[in-house]
């Protein structure tokens, strides 16, 4: 059956009205995760930091390596939908929107884990600038507070880079809705009636948006790097810093990304909408990264290595030959040698390749991030300092239930949101897929030229 | 508030309609702002859309946000530095290198929320009265009608959206 407007508006709200045992039992599962880790946070609370493993020298663990990973994640969604909306490529139309949930709620994870290792959440408006009798005002010198002001400037930009398309759908389903659902989706639609001037300033907007937000997205994973580059301490203290958590991040965020889309695809059905289209093209960009990836990481053990410095090249041996070698082997094997022949290879570039690549890459940038924290804090530059770090049974449960907080937001945005964008997927239906075709006489819209182009078979 | 609209099939038969609207405002003695339009999906390259006007405010706006927000983060940092001084050993109080990064994150911030700002007020939102939508225009449908048409009127109306190509008329 072809696509029509009734069409997607039944396929895409179906999930809102419909709600089947299999989801119930991934948000319980999911929940299970999450109120483990409040209890595991109840329980640090009320005996103190020290259940953690951390010790001096390492004072950044696990909870670090999560956070450096989910800020990590969140690149998938924003900085991917934001620059395929300012090229106009068509095919984005059915992925930004569950790029851009990933987004926020990985800012949301990736936020809330420097509150747990503060030790004491309860003071942590001290890191607003406010007049206060105390004199105490952040260190703008300190990359922490540079953290501060990118993390929630990237949270608020992503936050209403997500909700701003979301509002006609909203409204759509308000529309659907009966009893008290319709009246929540009349506020989250905020009276929206689809006027043309609403429509104009909706996509000015938008496009305001992702020139905004690309730059924010690069500086934010820039800064976090920063928290380590500022320090001295061996192989941290490096200007190659900047543009490797960069690349890191985005790479890690498409794999993310598309492990959620065939998540969806299945379990939702949205055979229709996400295509192997989406999953070629997105592994095109995966396999990019996977080597830009692994150039940075080359670049960065290179001139580590022909430096030769002896506290570095003690966290360098460390890793590649030593105590942490299997993990930096498995980051290798994850990041670069199963994805890149799967990618690589058109055969393999399907669904099911990509999405067993895409796993292998999250397991191997979260070893990446643990491989640049913890060797290097464990071998500082006096060797009468260097220790010995191993995560105890709160951090673990910390670590899975940030997955499964993932998956609970995940979840449930699913359950209140379509999770493609409705009104997006129409204008794709419309000639030329709602893009001006140039003639001689000016632009139009389809009233001149007749017939599909190429691109509608993407959308 | 009332409101008689037609529903159409395609953008051509909502222009038709907007066009007759727009015709006998004059005689049937409305304003033409009293023409309501809308659709579940932005059709662009018609003249009853607005997607032919260039609207640069919004973009402006933007920069000014942006000037705003950077200037409020230049005087967070200086301002705070220079009445919380704190010992630097010889660095500068107020460094230009690392107050950069807080003044290139409000100015994006700024721009940012005035960017909502703009969208809000430019679209009347948010809006909880009045409202005046149709579940067939998230069918593909396009409304287009007259909001609290004078009396006695609309018969003449509905025959000229009929006449246009209306698929239904409606009250509301």
């Amino acid at each position: 059956m072809p696509l029509t407007a009734e069409k997607i508006e039944q396929d895409l709200l179906y999930p809102i009205f419909h709600t089947s045992v299999k989801y119930w039992i991934a948000v319980g599962i999911a929940s299970c995760l999450v109120l483990a880790g409040v209890a595991a946070f109840g329980y640090q609370l009320y005996t103190g930091i020290g259940v953690w493993g951390i010790n001096s020298p390492v004072f950044w663990a696990f909870d670090i390596t999560n956070f450096v990973f989910w800020i990590g994640i969140s690149h998938a969604g924003t900085l991917i939908s934001a620059i395929l909306r300012l090229c106009n490529a068509t095919w984005r139309r059915p992925v930004t929107r569950c790029a851009e949930a990933i987004t926020v709620f990985a800012i949301l994870i990736g936020g809330i884990i420097p509150l747990c290792h503060i030790g004491r959440p309860w003071l942590a408006f001290w890191m607003i600038p406010y007049p206060n009798q105390r004199f105490i005002w952040p260190n703008f010198r300190s990359p922490l507070a540079w953290d501060f002001f990118a993390i929630s400037t990237y949270l608020t930009g992503s936050t209403i880079f997500l909700y701003l398309p979301t509002i006609p759908d909203f409204a759509s389903v308000r529309d659907a809705a009966t009893g008290i659902r319709k009246k929540i989706y009349r506020v989250l639609a905020l009276g929206w009636q689809g006027t043309p001037r609403q429509w104009q300033r909706l996509e000015i907007a938008m496009h305001i948006m992702a020139i905004a937000i690309v730059p924010v997205a690069v500086s934010v994973h820039t800064i976090v790097s920063w928290d380590f580059a500022m320090t001295l301490v061996p192989m941290w203290h490096s200007s190659i810093f900047g543009p490797y958590f960069v690349v890191g991040a985005i790479f890690s965020g498409i794999a993310a990304l598309m492990l959620a889309m065939a998540l969806l695809r299945k379990f939702l059905h949205l055979e229709e909408y996400l295509k192997p289209t989406h999953f070629d093209n997105l592994g095109k960009l995966l396999l990019t990264m996977s080597l830009l990836w692994f150039y940075f990481t080359f670049a960065e053990r290179m001139t580590t290595w022909y430096g030769n410095a002896p506290s570095e090249m003690t966290v360098f041996w460390t890793t590649i030959r030593q105590q942490f070698a299997p993990f930096f082997w498995i980051m290798v094997f994850c990041n670069f040698l199963i994805p890149v022949p799967i990618l690589a290879v058109k055969r393999f570039r399907t669904i099911t390749g990509t999405a067993i690549a895409s796993c292998a890459i999250v397991v191997g940038m979260w070893l990446e991030r643990f491989l640049i924290i913890i060797p290097a804090l464990d071998h500082k530059y006096l060797p009468y300092s260097w220790g010995h770090y191993r995560p105890t049974w709160v951090e673990d449960t910390l670590m899975a239930a940030g997955f499964g907080a993932m998956a609970l937001l995940y979840l449930l945005f699913t359950k209140f949101v379509p999770m493609i964008s409705i009104w997006e997927m129409k204008v794709g239906l419309q000639p030329h897929g709602g893009i001006p075709v140039s003639t001689p006489e000016g632009e139009h819209y389809g009233l001149v030229l007749e017939g599909p182009l190429p691109l509608d078979e993407m959308r | 508030m009332r409101s008689l609209y037609g529903l159409y099939v395609d953008p051509e038969s909502a222009q038709k309609a907007v066009d007759a609207l727009r015709a006998a405002s004059s005689e049937l003695k409305f304003d033409g702002r009293q023409i309501i339009i809308a659709s579940g999906e932005p059709h662009e390259g018609y003249e009853f859309t607005d997607s032919h006007i260039t609207v640069s405010g919004p973009y402006r706006y933007a920069v000014l946000g942006g000037i705003v927000g950077g200037t409020l983060g230049y005087l967070l940092t200086t301002l705070t530095q220079h009445s919380y001084p704190i010992l630097t050993g010889g660095m500068p109080l107020a460094p230009v290198w690392t107050n950069g990064i807080i003044v290139y994150e409000m100015t994006m911030l700024g721009a940012i929320l005035t960017t909502l700002a703009t969208l809000l007020i430019g679209a009347g939102l948010p809006n909880f009265k009045g409202v005046i939508t149709d579940p067939e225009i998230w069918q593909g449908k396009i409304l287009v009608g007259v909001v609290d048409p004078p009396d006695g009127c609309e018969p003449e109306l509905e025959r000229r959206l009929q006449q246009a190509g209306a698929t239904q008329i409606k009250r509301s």
